[in-house]
């Protein structure tokens, strides 16, 4: 391994000073099958990171990578570093259940849990982590909601099931119970697939307002969708982050040809 | 070619055949049960369901000690058999994806598919002759074997139905795996789980011969975990065997108040736990 504790010290003082993330190295396997080759991503604090490429290029594996939630598919396995405020998420002390609370997630399907109300689904991190029994519950469910632009929707239903809503309204409830904990990064993992249009539109919005306060990882198979989002984009192909750099010149004037390919639309 | 008349004509075959099918299955189900109405609703009475047995032509008497000692089984036995069950049941869904798992399965099927009586020997060997004596606990033993097998397994189809994005989306929040079962796989699993387990108490409830080995039978009212005890199936038994007409009555009597005692136990569980768990 080439990259060794030195580059987090490195990282802690000037070369990239506001990283929030950033993975060293990182390689995954489900099995013998190897998902991701010596990714090296960084992640820029209170900015959207979309990372866009075809199907089974490793994206999601990458972001499931990034909270430790790769590990949970039995065989699978991961080498190199993730560092999160330059401490690496993957060293031996470290607890994966504390990183996921740090490090939120949505996914791609509208997953609330079933038989929980709205109100319990966002309560559902505080309560079930032991964090928050009863006392302040019901302000941090309300500025939750609120920041997952669901409140004014659903404040009068909080005791109906969380999967009576729509789909778009179930996503942004997903967002709502990840905020609810208050996590430094949320992981996003095409968040918009299941989506009608309209639905989409609320959820980018949400996304851009959702930096000021945390930092996102955006998975996205539709560039528009990086485009309209991101600071950051981040090109994948067989596993390997093959370009990375500002959204714009990522979209305008990539330095890759793969990549120029890719967002021409000539595979993919 | 095969017309389209003659394959309207199969599709509505394939109906028909179905609805036979069910009425076949449901006609000797329905039959046994009105004949058990008919035959047992006449002896229902105040003095049927709380005195012990009666000394033949003299008095009546009723099933007091059966229903009794069905109902201490039935508890005894869902104390002891149904977290078991269903903690087995968790294991193997939850941590089952290694070779141990497997074997558990594999026993835990055999175990399922015991005939009762071999059961009842096995616990009249173990508990029956190392106590000294015929015990309701060893009754509710042998009933716990044929119950936690049918549980675990209930238990752990019920819980693999369940789809992982429910798991991830709980273990992304940072909660742990134990809590995530039983906070949000569990209770997701609910409807799945109550019912295996309503359905293996009412075939423990139904059981006689593991009991012949284990409570012996009693005229008398629960007298001590020391002391043999009567159930429902172990009097319908004896009364079936019977030569006189008023047992044999009775004993349709028995056989009713047993399926009764199922239907409101059922019944019961199914509102309670909707009304706590919500859905």
């Amino acid at each position: 391994m080439r990259m060794d504790d030195t580059s987090i010290n490195d990282d802690e003082e000037s070369q990239m000073p506001a990283g929030k993330m950033r993975s060293i190295q990182l390689s995954a396997w489900f099995g013998a099958k190897q998902a991701l080759r010596d990714v090296n991503l960084f992640v820029k604090a209170n900015s959207v990171t979309a990372i866009i490429g075809p199907s089974g290029c490793g994206k999601t594996t990458l972001i499931r990578c990034l909270n430790r939630m790769h590990e949970l598919v039995p065989n699978a396995k991961t080498t190199g570093k993730v560092l999160l405020d330059g401490k690496n998420i993957y060293a031996k002390n470290i607890d994966p259940v504390l990183i996921r609370r740090r490090v939120g997630m949505v996914f791609q399907k509208p997953n609330p849990f079933p038989t929980m109300s709205i109100y319990d689904n966002v309560a559902a991190g505080l309560k079930l982590t032991g964090v928050k029994k009863d006392k302040g519950l019901d302000e941090i469910v309300r500025r939750s909601l609120e920041q997952a632009t669901l409140w004014e929707e659903v404040k009068d239903d909080l005791k109906k099931p969380g999967t009576s809503i729509s789909g778009g309204q179930q996503q942004r409830l997903c967002i709502a119970r990840a905020i609810a904990l208050q996590p430094e990064v949320i992981l996003m993992d095409e968040p918009c697939s299941a989506l009608d249009p309209l639905a989409t539109a609320k959820i980018e919005e949400l996304i851009v307002s959702l930096k000021q306060d945390y930092t996102v990882v955006i998975v996205t198979h539709n560039m528009q969708q990086a485009g309209r989002v991101s600071d950051f984009t981040g090109f994948m192909y067989l596993g390997q982050l093959i370009e990375y750099g500002d959204t714009k010149t990522v979209f305008e004037n990539p330095r890759s040809e793969l990549t120029e390919k890719y967002i021409t639309g000539e595979f993919g | 070619m095969v017309s389209y008349a003659f394959r309207k004509f199969k599709n509505r075959l394939f109906f028909v055949l179905c609805l036979a099918c069910v009425i076949i299955a449901v006609v000797p189900l329905l039959s046994t049960l009105l004949e058990v109405l008919v035959r047992g609703a006449p002896q229902l009475s105040v003095q049927f369901i709380t005195q012990p047995a009666g000394v033949i032509g003299e008095s009546e008497g009723g099933i007091g000690p059966a229903i009794q000692g069905t109902l201490i089984l039935i508890g005894l036995t869902s104390i002891i058999g149904i977290p078991l069950g269903i903690m087995s049941g968790i294991y193997l869904a939850e941590y089952g994806d290694n070779r141990y798992a497997a074997l558990m399965r594999r026993v835990n099927d055999v175990l399922a598919e015991f005939p009762s009586i071999v059961v009842g020997i096995t616990v009249f060997t173990v508990v029956v002759l190392s106590l000294g004596h015929f015990s309701p606990l060893a009754g509710a033993i042998a009933l716990s074997f044929i119950l936690i097998p049918i549980v675990a397994r209930t238990t752990e189809e019920s819980l693999k139905l369940v789809p992982n994005s429910i798991r991830e989306a709980s273990l992304a929040l940072g909660v742990h795996k134990w809590r995530t079962t039983m906070s949000v796989v569990l209770p997701t699993a609910r409807a799945g789980v109550v019912t295996g387990t309503l359905l293996a108490v009412a075939r423990i409830a139904g059981e006689t011969a593991p009991l012949i080995m284990t409570i012996l039978g009693n005229q008398n009212f629960f007298q001590g975990f020391g002391q043999p005890m009567d159930a429902l199936p172990l009097r319908i038994w004896r009364d079936a065997l019977q030569p006189y007409p008023s047992l044999q009555a009775q004993g349709w009597g028995a056989a009713l108040i047993l399926i009764l005692i199922i239907l409101s136990l059922n019944i019961g569980v199914r509102i309670v736990s909707r009304g706590r768990l919500g859905r």
